[in-house]
This record gives structure tokens, sequence and C-alpha cells, in this order.
């Protein structure tokens, strides 16, 4: 009996943390080629709402996902051309990408106010499923929450195993040098971006989709920043970006528990907490590394121009 | 073949001042092909956003009250862009800077007209704004914690804490329980400029501020610091200018000017404090900074320009049933085309063929 109350704790902490790390994720290959996307806010939310457009449109989840996917991404393909074609700030065109992503949301979710639909189908396996402690943890999810996990392990893989994710690391150290190697700087970062964006996409597509599952305007409240702090807090690397999303849901899942509850403490204390402890755990992070120096992709948030 | 940006010795001056007002067409132009999309004439929009608020006495009142805090803001951001501090919280600091100030006006309610009132108020204002900034300001200097993110996470809390505040300690006990705290004394809002007009002195009080940023910016010291720090910080570190000293300086002055922003709207347009008391001034003063090319007399411009959008938006929500968030997203639209549009001014671009060797900028 305990044992299920764990579970259930379990599966909502892992949902709270899926947004977080499918948006954390692709952020973390982005800033490994060297590229700050700040405007990972507004590809989620965009996400989002195209994703939940075309859910409603087609009728299908899937398809809906892959719209919010594309969503996030045509919004990255924006950013890509500004900082790695025209050599934009990375910062501001990442702010100008949160607006406009706001902006668009709106624009795209203004019919959908208020209507819910289906979240997104759970895995179900007979007798696996059942487990008594683990089944609904292991292989009662939606595939959104697999994409996740899954994805995760290809960029630890990718990054670390394959020659392609050398180069990307490379390119995220040292443009100038991997350049004069001839390899392909501003293709390499375009297409990091790319997959940033999609990956924000799909963490908005989760939210409108499988976790509320409804379109409300500024839905993603902040996740998007949170992935972001999420990559730093993870020294960028893949793995510790689950944790962290782990942990980080945990706290919201906390928190939504304590305000039902009713501690005595104010209400907004509690909604404030997941950016206090954002800030607490960058501020840690710091405090444990007063020595060893940044662990950030050398070049990252550096234009790169080639010339001659 | 492929596109070459060949960095200019010296940035074009013709272009710096031509390429936000290409982008501004451009994005006019793209803003049309939407509002068509949307099944409105292009036409009637465009007279509705940026003919008609001009057209009338209230509606220009309207934006010059919408342009000062935009302005304010923006100027005091300005130092931080061009020092390369990347300030994104200025909403947070607005909301702290309302706050404190109001606070004062709640507190000293009821005690008869005092003179100290009004200027205790903007002091407070000011001064809340400037210490909210510094959260972020010495986690960057002391612990190099990335300023962009604890910022921009301030802004939620400062919100909360607006929400709490108004909901709780300062909420007007005769009020209902509206959430709301009771009305400013007449001695503490801003005097209006005209009898029975909506412009108040805050519009002047913005209007000097530029003028101050202009003149720091341009000539003192100081202002070539925050210059030479952004240009080549190398160069500023040969030089013995401080990088510490002024991230926190930029960060004092722009947190300052947000809170004052805030304190002004509060005791200006609102005379009261409520849950909510922005509607985002301190993010979309980060496009009208840039719009300005970080130059104080531009973002008075851009301040202007934006103003004149959101009173046109607003009218067109009305007349034409266009949302709201069509503003927004033109907003950031411009914004993203005035930065890509910057590559004229920096760069020679040229298509060229292939060619090895690289070089980085910052």
């Amino acid at each position: 009996m305990t044992l299920d109350i764990v579970q259930m704790v379990l599966v909502t902490v892992l949902a709270a943390a899926t947004p977080l790390i499918l948006a954390g994720i692709g952020e973390l290959v982005a800033e490994r080629s060297g590229v700050l996307n700040l405007g990972v806010e507004g590809m989620m939310i965009f996400g989002a709402a195209v994703s939940f457009a075309v859910a409603m449109q087609t009728g299908s989840t899937v398809l809906g996902a892959l719209g919010g996917a594309g969503a996030g991404l045509a919004l990255a393909a924006l950013f890509g051309i500004l900082t790695v074609g025209l050599a934009a700030n990375q910062v501001a065109s990442g702010l100008s990408l949160t607006i406009l992503g706001l902006g668009l949301s709106g624009l795209v979710g203004a019919g959908y106010v208020g209507i819910k639909r289906d979240p997104a189908p759970h895995l179900a396996i007979p007798g696996l499923t059942d487990l008594p402690g683990v089944g609904r943890l292991l292989f009662g999810q939606d595939a959104f929450v697999y994409t996740a996990v899954a994805l995760v392990a290809a960029v630890s893989w990718f990054l670390w195993r394959t020659r392609a994710g050398l180069t990307l690391r490379a390119i995220g150290d040292d443009p100038v040098a991997t350049h004069a190697l001839g390899l392909k700087v501003r293709r390499v970062r375009f297409l990091a971006v790319l997959f940033g964006g999609a990956c924000a996409g799909l963490g908005g597509a989760y939210l409108a989709l499988a976790y509320t599952p409804f379109w409300s305007p500024g839905m993603t409240a902040g996740r998007g920043w949170i992935a972001l702090a999420l990559v730093v807090f993870a020294s960028w690397r893949p793995l510790r970006v689950a944790v962290g999303a782990l942990l980080f849901g945990g706290a919201t899942v906390l928190q939504l528990h304590a305000q039902a509850a009713g501690l005595g403490v104010p209400g907004q204390l509690l909604s404030a907490l997941p950016y206090l402890a954002t800030i607490l755990a960058l501020v840690l992070l710091s405090l444990g590394r007063r020595q060893g120096g940044s662990l950030a992709p050398a070049a990252l948030g550096r234009v790169f121009t080639p010339s001659r | 073949m492929r596109l070459d940006l060949v960095p200019r010795t010296r940035r074009s001056a013709v272009l710096d001042i031509l390429s936000p007002a290409l982008a501004f067409v451009a994005a006019v132009i793209v803003g049309g092909l939407a509002v068509a999309a949307l099944g409105v004439s292009p036409g009637a929009a465009f007279v509705t956003y940026f003919v008609a608020p001009l057209s009338e006495v209230w509606s220009l009142q309207e934006i010059a009250l919408k342009a000062a805090p935009l302005a304010l803001i923006a100027s005091g951001l300005a130092f931080c862009y061009r020092a390369n501090v990347w300030n994104i919280g200025a909403e947070g600091q607005f909301v702290a800077g309302g706050l404190a100030g109001g606070w004062v006006g709640v507190a000293t309610h009821g005690m008869g007209g005092l003179p100290w009132v009004l200027p205790a108020m903007l002091v407070a204002g000011t001064l809340a704004g400037a210490a909210y900034a510094m959260i972020p300001a010495v986690l960057k200097v002391r612990l190099h914690v990335s300023e962009i993110l604890t910022s921009l996470m301030l802004v939620y809390v400062a919100q909360l804490l607006l929400d709490y505040m108004v909901r709780g300690p300062l909420r007007d006990p005769a009020g209902y329980n509206f959430p709301q705290s009771v009305g400013f004394d007449a001695a503490a809002r801003l005097p209006y400029l005209m009898e029975g007009e909506t412009l108040h002195a805050g519009v002047l009080v913005a209007v000097l501020a530029v003028g101050l940023a202009t003149v720091v910016l341009a000539r003192t010291l100081f202002g070539f610091e925050v210059r030479v720090v952004g240009v080549s910080p190398r160069a500023a570190r040969f030089a013995g200018f401080s990088e510490a000293r002024l991230t926190l300086a930029v960060f004092a002055i722009s947190g300052g000017a947000a809170g004052l922003a805030g304190i002004v709207e509060v005791a200006g347009k609102i005379g009261q404090l409520q849950p909510e008391i922005s509607p985002g001034y301190g993010f979309t003063a980060i496009i009208v900074a840039f719009l300005g090319r970080l130059s104080p007399p531009g973002i008075l411009v851009a301040a202007l320009v934006i103003a004149l959008t959101t009173i046109g938006g607003e009218g067109a929500q009305i007349d034409l049933k266009l949302p709201l968030d069509l503003t927004r997203a033109f907003q950031g639209l411009l914004l993203g085309l005035v930065l890509g549009a910057d590559v004229f001014a920096g760069y020679h671009v040229r298509i060229v063929p292939g060619g090895p060797s690289g070089r980085t900028t910052s």
C-alpha cells in the first residue's frame, strides 16, 4: 500500500519533470555548440499552442506533438538565421524570440481557450502495468515521458560517443580552430539550434496535450527559463539535466501539496519557491565550484563570423 | 557559394540609422500579411495602428504616458547592455519600485498634504529598484552566477510579493476585501500637466532622465568606461577599469530607472497599489532599448513608436477585432528584424566562394 503511494508521488514528479527534461536537453545541445538561445520560453509556449490547435483540428495527439515540435523548430530557424547567419547578438535575439513566441501562441491559441482534450494515452501492457509498486511508473507512462528518457540517453551517447558529437562540442569550445580545420561551424550550430527548438516545442506540446491537458495563455509559466537554468545547473551534461529536472519536478509537486494542505504560509511564497530555488541552486553550484573554473562551453554566447 | 560577413573597419553611420528604419518597414509588411491572413484589410489596420492614435488629443496623451516608462526603463538598460551586462529583470525592478514607493503613499495616507510625501515616494521607488537589481549584480560579481537567469527569476518573485502585499498587509481595510490599497492623497500623486487631462508630470521625469542619460553616456568618464567595456573588455582591463564596479553601477542605474518608472506609474496613472501595476513595461523596454540602438535619444523615438503601436493595438482590438497578441508578436518580430538588420551596419555582407580562416567577436 505505501509502495503505491510512493509510486504515485514518483509518477507526478516525473510528469512535472518531463517538459523540463525535453526543453533542457534541446537547449543543452544548442549551448554545447556555442549558441545561447534564450528563446526557450517562447519556443515552448508556441509549441504548446500549435500542438493543441493541430491536435484539435486533426484529432490526433501524434500529429499535435509533431506540430508542436515543428513550431519550436520554425522559431528556432528564425533565431538561427539571426544569430548564426547574420551574427546578431544572441541574448537580444533570444529575448525577441520569447516575445514573438508569446505573441504568436496567443494568436494561435485564441480559439481554443477553455477547451479540454483527453490526455495523451498512457502505455498499458497487461500484467506489467499492473505490477504493484513499479508497474505504473515503468510501464504506464505516455509517449512523451519515454521520448524524454530516450532523448537523454541518445544525446548523451551522441555527444560523447560519436564523431559528430565531438565536432559539435569542439565547435562550442573554439569555433575559430574548428573552422580552420575545415569543419562547418555555422551549419553545425544551425542544426543544433534547430534541434533545441524542436525539443522545446515538444516540451510545450507535452504541457498542452498530456500534462494539463488544455491550452491557456502563458501556460508555460517560466518553465522555459527554468530549463535554461537547469542546463547551467547540470554543467552542460545530459544526465544531470534529467536529475535536475526530477529534483525540480519534486519541488514543484511538494509546493502544490503544501498549497493544498494550507500550512499557513502565504500561497504567493509557495508559488515563488520554484524561482527562488532556481536562484539558490545556481548560487550553491557556484559556491561548490570556486576552484574549478567554468564548465561552460568556452565560446558560449559568442558570435562567429568566418572571413578571410 | 556562401554568405560571408566581413567586419567593417568602422560602423557605417548612415546604416546605423537606416537599418532600424528598414527593419520597421519589413516588420510592417510582415504584419500586414498577418493581418490579411486574419481576414482584415491591411490598409485599414495600418490606419488604426499607426495613424488613428495620432489624430486625437486623448490618444496622443496615452502615447506619451505609455512611452514615458518605456523610455525611462530603456535608458537605464542602455547602460547595462552597452557594458555587456544582461539585466532582463527590469520588470521586477519596476514592480519593486512601485511597491516601495506606493508603501510610502499608503503609510502617509490621511496625514494631510505633507509636501515631502511625493519626493519621498519617488526616492523610495528609485532606491528599491536599484536595491532589487543589486541581487543579481552582486551574485554575478561575487559568485559569477549568470545575471540573465537570476534577474529574470526575480521578476516572478517581485510580482508575487506585490500580490501578497496588496492582498495582505497593504490592503485597504475599508475596501470590501478588494485586492487594492487605499487611494493615495492628492499630495502623493504626480500633478497633472493640464487641467482636466490625463497627462501627468511623470512624462517630464522621463524626458529629464533621458536627457541625463544622454549626457552621462556621451560626455562623462563613466559613460566612456561603459562604452569601452562593451566594445573591448580587454582594452578596458588594460585601462584599469574595474569590471565588477561597473557591473554594480550599471545594474544600480538600470534598476533605479526601472524603480523610478514603477513609482511614477503608481503615483501618476494608477493612484493606488494593485496586484498588477505593469502591462509588461520592463520587457517591452528591452525591445525599446535595442530599437533605439542603445542610445538615449534613439530610445526616446523608439519608445514613442512602440507606444504608438500599443495604443494602436488597443484600437485595433476594439475596431477591427484584432487580438492584442498581434501587437506583441509584431514587437517581437520587430526586435528580431532590428537585430538582423544591424548586420549591415557592422559588416560588409558578401556572397563569396568558400575560403578557410575565421574570427570571433563577442
